[in-house]
């Protein structure tokens, strides 16, 4: 995957970008999380569907690293999801912008430009900010931006490193038309370069257009993955009555 | 370069990515706070307000009286205004998810803790080289009278303070009551390397140079910096990442 790029670091895992297996979540009593199990091959994009408190936020966080499972094992391109190879090669987009408000653009994009040691993070950073149109607030400080400004530079940040595997978290929620826009596009792009792509959303009918497959969440667990079907595009509500009522 | 050019990654690995990552989380919170010096001005404000304060309950003309206590009163001082600044050090982090941003970025949790505690250690020192001149002049003290070995003595004590405080904020960050919670776990572990640096900041102030007599206090000061910065190195991934 990734052919333009033949200078990255060698795969690790040469099918499966995501191995999920019997991963359960525990808060206190509360399980979030029930022996959920599945396999993404590379390039391929996952609508990660359920209503509120289905666990899809949970899920996300272990899948990125940032949460660890009270059982199972996720294995990110071959490797331990909190393995610093894995996460050289995952973008994450939650719920926050995780930018810092006291820095300008340029000085966050560069910041992630050197935690993921990359070449030239200046010009990384300013091709990014050129890309999602902020170049001429690129020495402004976050803190002075509008919403939407916002949400494009933490979706810079997301695909600064050109990650092998996206995990957005709602990515839709609270952009403006541009935003939307410009993710749709980036999304686009990535799945056309064989990325893999993991994204809840509330937004059925954005997602199902990018989707290849189809994870729907119930009360923690899975009710349904798979193949997205053509009825799912048709009727979006069709995968919810069928699945989940 | 054009956002779409392929992304090249340095060829630097190991102990020099570490070194560089670590640096620039230094870099970056010490941009922060000199930005918007929330927690600079804070704990300056009270490390001179404290002096001033104790200052009062003294004669300043029993300079021998004053030499006495004088290690005692610093270290509490510095003490509390650490906590002041410490627990900012992880609750920045908490604003925008800025925390789960830098979890996901291929940094080491040991390079992310020493990064923050680094820039934390160079605010700390900032604060006591200014409140020394305040003690000094308050207090009729000349206090740089060994000046060299204090400022060793700072370097070590300050370190077991940024350490433990440091941890303990990435240990209480999720806690609405960290503000008092910090201090709390803070303190009791903080006594050996305390009461050494109290002891041999007295003997300094007072003019005389470290003897046979200060070894002790002084391998202890040694030994709880080594010990407890292994010790947060090793356990904050499980700290961070719950």
């Amino acid at each position: 995957m990734n052919g333009a790029n033949p200078d990255r670091v060698p795969a690790l895992d040469p099918v499966n970008a995501l191995d999920v297996e019997n991963i359960c979540k525990y808060y206190g009593d509360f399980a979030a999380l029930r022996d959920i199990g599945f396999r993404v091959s590379r390039g391929s994009t996952v609508a990660l569907l359920g209503r509120n408190g289905a666990g899809k936020t949970s899920l996300l966080r272990i899948v990125a690293g940032l949460s660890k499972p009270s059982q199972g094992t996720v294995r990110v391109l071959g490797a331990d999801a909190r393995q610093e190879s894995a996460r050289r090669r995952i973008g994450v987009l939650g719920h926050g912008i995780s930018l810092y408000d006291e820095l300008s653009a340029t000085e966050n994009l560069m910041l992630f430009a050197r935690l993921y040691n990359l070449e030239e993070p200046r010009k990384r950073a300013h091709a990014w900010l050129e890309r999602t149109g902020l170049e001429r607030v690129r020495d402004g400080l976050v803190r002075e931006f509008s919403r939407g400004m916002r949400q494009r530079l933490a979706v810079a940040r997301a695909f600064l490193h050109e990650p092998d595997l996206l995990l957005f978290d709602e990515p839709f929620t609270a952009l403006d038309d541009r935003a939307i826009a410009l993710l749709q596009d980036l999304l686009a792009e990535a799945h056309a370069q064989g990325r893999t792509i993991v994204m809840s959303t509330h937004q059925l009918k954005e997602a199902l257009e990018l989707a290849t497959h189809v994870a729907l969440l119930r009360r923690g667990q899975i009710a349904y993955f798979g193949e997205r079907r053509q009825e799912m595009i048709e009727d979006a509500g069709w995968l919810y009555r069928t699945f989940e009522d | 370069m054009s956002a779409r050019q392929p992304v090249r990654i340095e060829p630097r690995a190991g102990v020099g990515l570490f070194v560089r990552q670590a640096f620039t989380i230094t870099g970056k919170d010490l941009r922060s706070e000199l930005r918007t010096k929330e927690a600079l001005n804070a704990s300056v404000a009270f490390s001179i307000v404290i002096l001033v304060l104790f200052s009062f309950a003294f004669d300043p003309l029993a300079s021998e009286q004053v030499e006495e206590f004088s290690g005692g009163l610093l270290w509490l001082v510095f003490t509390f205004a650490g906590a002041l600044l410490l627990n900012r050090s992880f609750v920045r982090e908490m604003q925008n998810d800025c925390l789960d941003g830098l979890l996901a970025a291929p940094i080491s949790a040991a390079g992310l803790f020493l990064g923050k505690a680094l820039a934390n250690y160079a605010l700390l020192m900032a604060i006591e080289f200014v409140s020394l001149p305040v003690f000094g002049l308050f207090y009729n003290v000349r206090w740089a009278r060994q000046f060299w070995p204090l400022v060793g003595i700072l370097l070590l004590g300050t370190w077991a303070l940024t350490v433990i405080g440091t941890f303990f904020s990435a240990l209480t960050v999720n806690l609405r009551i960290r503000e008092l919670m910090l201090p709390t776990l803070v303190y009791p572990l903080m006594i050996p390397a305390l009461m050494s640096a109290m002891t041999l900041t007295t003997r300094l102030m007072s003019g005389h140079p470290l003897g046979p007599d200060e070894s002790l206090p002084l391998r202890m000061l040694v030994a709880f910096d080594i010990v407890f910065t292994l010790l947060s190195v090793a356990f904050v991934d499980t700290v961070l990442v719950g």
